[in-house]
């Protein structure tokens, strides 16, 4: 056994005073989110980030210091997920999606065409610092294939000239805009300060829904199709349902008129499961 | 089978995400009744409403709830998994991008209905405009009194914290969820206990998936029976498909549960014009794939089960004739292997193996027995692992091989792959040759 450490008047990190003090006063305030303040050690690492760019040696040390654990437990954390960049990052994150259904989709090509572009691969970083190029898993925009992020902000169904464009115009320092996001894409610190859970005000920038998004409203808003009406349902009293239907009640797929040509047409002879080896 | 725009409603409003908005079309009258009710009668309700998980494993929400053990007087928690990872899988994403508002309400619902004073919801980090959207959403909640103290004169308080994470897959298994949102490395626990008894900070907690919270106004507006009326015997109400890849209308459809993939692409024009469908996921990429065989398999938890895999969460992801099943299998398998947390060995391990033997069969340069080495390593996975990132991991490998056996084969006999990436792409370009290692940031990077 060691003995007690001795309780450290000063900090470990290398800080200065204005720094340490500002990075004090948001650290408190994340802490105070929580019932259990070591919970704000993931939002603390995106605020480390906000400042140096990077989970720093001094950003470890400050969130030990902040949550009383040990640099080795706070450095566990950060190497366990992937925003956490372990050395400086450049100012823009360009991540091309390359999980199956984006490389497929000519995700494969774009990466390709970006990385031989600025002469990086994944996880490096463009010489002047504008750009780290990323490989980046499923990102939930499937239906916007292929995709590319930059600081996390979506750039839907991109080509390789898109996205070069893209990449050039983001190392001569010129705002570009995501298809859905805010009206241009902010630095890197800024994102990490964001994701530490302090606003930009910047919420109400940009579209509610791309195209993809609203493909089966505007189908049903064309033949106007609706849910079924509450009152229907004779229970809009507040007196919950006390009973599940049978099967068979109206609106149930056992009770359902041929819709589409398919449905008259193919595989009425197979029953639910009939596929099954 | 018609769509059914119930979450989906309100998107294409201007400035949809704003509370106003939501107002404008009825919203927050599912909270105004609850707060009426008995948080027990909510419960029932949810419950006899048929309503399952909509992130993918389909358990009863109601009953979820019902697991919680009755109140000690300290605190119980809901939590919101916002992780949306896994391949394929588009829906929470925009939903909350659209109309965080919907989740908010379903939030406070909830968290009334189960005894819950603090909601957490934990959405991924790599979705900066969504994360706004959300903290933006909650602050609009608060000031209008639909979250606070006394939540509409009720004397009902809740607080509810967004919490972004930072990139990793795992974390949307609920209890690695829960280790995550205490500040660790998210890792899965053993259960038992449950959350329902030990979750958050080891108080009883539920977790559910956002579009199954989003789905609980409604449910309580218009009443059980009213969503019941949609969907099957055992699925039942609405859930939102996610149709991606080759075909003409990609998005969201939100559709009654039972409707087929066949349906679903009369709906959104087919499959690209002059090409065929090979095969699909019918839940994202841990669900085992399905075929032209399969288009007429109603979509909902029992017929995709009896037909040899899972609803999931109704993530379609179609390929055409022009996609290598190999190439596809292969890259998901490095996204197990990238995202395995490496906490047990045979995921951990396995799918390190994995990834090694289909390098090598997609460059051509797979041996004899590199297939049924492949299912023997599946084999020593599938079930063995601690979550279920590992079963996810071997069924697009197993089932591929069931379907597509000769493909394999192929590659193997032929020291090559026989199909052109090019022909997959949704625009003309020619491969470049790749040096070794361009190849080593898929799955090579992180943990």
């Amino acid at each position: 056994m060691t003995a007690e450490p001795v309780e450290q008047p000063t900090t470990k990190t290398r800080y200065d005073a204005e720094t340490l003090a500002s990075l004090t006063t948001d650290a408190t305030a994340i802490m105070a989110r929580y019932p259990d303040p070591r919970s704000g050690l993931l939002p603390m690492l995106h605020l480390v980030q906000s400042v140096d760019g990077y989970v720093s040696r001094d950003g470890i040390l400050f969130c030990a210091e902040m949550l009383g654990i040990t640099a080795a437990e706070v450095s566990a954390v950060a190497t366990f997920y992937t925003q956490y960049k372990r050395h400086p990052n450049g100012t823009y994150t360009v991540g091309v999606c390359t999980n199956t259904l984006c490389a497929v989709m000519g995700g494969d090509a774009i990466f390709d065409e970006l990385s031989e572009h600025l002469g990086v691969g994944h996880d490096e970083t463009t010489p002047d610092g504008a750009i780290t190029l990323e490989r980046v898993e499923c990102n939930a925009a499937c239906d916007y294939a292929p995709v590319v992020m930059v600081n996390w902000e979506f750039f839907d169904n991109q080509t390789p000239e898109s996205a070069t464009a893209l990449a050039d115009k983001l190392i001569l320092g010129e705002d570009v805009v995501p298809t859905r996001g805010a009206a241009s894409v902010c630095s890197f610190k800024q994102m990490s300060r964001v994701l530490a859970g302090f606003p930009d005000g910047r919420a109400d920038e940009g579209v509610g829904a791309g195209a993809p998004t609203l493909a089966g409203l505007q189908i049903a808003r064309e033949r106007g199709w609706t849910a079924p009406e509450a009152s229907a349902a004779g229970d809009a009293d507040g007196a919950a349902g006390q009973t599940s239907p049978p099967v068979g009640t109206p609106g149930s797929s056992a009770e359902r008129k041929p819709a589409t040509a398919s449905d008259a047409s193919v595989g009425k002879d197979k029953k639910p499961g009939e596929d099954a080896k | 089978m018609t769509l059914t725009p119930v979450l989906t409603d309100t998107w294409d409003k201007d400035r949809s995400w704003r509370l106003a908005t939501y107002e404008r079309a009825g919203g927050y009258g599912g909270l105004k009744k609850a707060l009426r009710m008995e948080p027990a009668e909510i419960v029932q309700a949810v419950k006899d409403s048929g309503l399952r998980g909509r992130g993918g494993a389909g358990f009863p929400t109601g009953m979820k709830w019902g697991f919680l053990p009755p109140p000690d007087g300290g605190p119980r928690y809901l939590v919101v998994n916002a992780d949306e990872s896994e391949p394929g899988t588009c829906k929470d994403i925009p939903l909350m991008l659209a109309s965080p508002q919907h989740l908010i309400e379903g939030v406070a619902i909830t968290s009334f209905a189960i005894g819950c004073d603090h909601a957490f919801i934990y959405v991924r980090g790599e979705v900066l405009h969504v994360y706004r959207r959300l903290l933006s959403a909650v602050e609009e909640a608060y000031r209008a009194g639909y979250l606070g103290k006394n939540i509409q004169g009720s004397g009902f308080d809740l607080d509810v914290t967004v919490h972004a994470g930072a990139g990793a897959y795992i974390c949307g298994e609920e209890t690695a969820l829960l280790d995550s949102l205490e500040g660790l490395r998210g890792q899965p626990r053993l259960k038992p206990p449950f959350p329902a008894v030990a979750g958050l900070y080891a108080r009883p907690t539920v977790v559910n998936n956002v579009e199954s919270i989003a789905s609980v106004p409604a449910i309580v507006a218009n009443g059980a029976d009213w969503f019941a009326s949609m969907g099957t015997e055992k699925s039942q109400g609405h859930g939102l498909f996610s149709l991606s890849g080759h075909v003409t209308r990609p998005g969201q459809y939100e559709a009654p549960l039972g409707i087929t993939l066949r349906e679903l692409l009369d709906l959104s024009g087919g499959i690209r014009a002059g090409h065929e469908l090979k095969f699909w996921t019918p839940g994202g990429s841990s669900t085992p794939i399905f075929t032209q065989e399969h288009l007429d398999t109603p979509l909902d938890y029992e017929s995709v089960g009896a037909a040899g895999s899972m609803l999931g969460t109704r993530a379609l992801q179609i390929f055409d004739e022009t996609v290598c099943v190999v190439r596809a299998v292969s890259r998901w398998t490095d996204f197990y292997a990238h995202e395995s947390c490496g906490k047990c060995t045979p995921c951990r391990e396995g799918t390190y193996w994995l990834k090694q033997v289909l390098h090598r069969i997609e460059a051509g340069e797979g041996a004899e027995g590199d297939l049924e080495l492949l299912l023997d390593l599946c084999d020593n996975i599938l079930g063995k692992a601690f979550c279920a990132l590992g079963d996810g991991a071997v069924s697009p490998i197993t089932s591929s091989i069931e379907h597509f056996r000769d493909e394999y084969q192929a590659h193997i006999d032929g020291h090559g792959c026989p199909f052109d990436p090019s022909a997959s792409a949704l625009f003309p370009y020619t491969p470049k040759t790749r040096t070794p290692g361009a190849l080593t940031g898929a799955g090579a990077g992180g943990h």
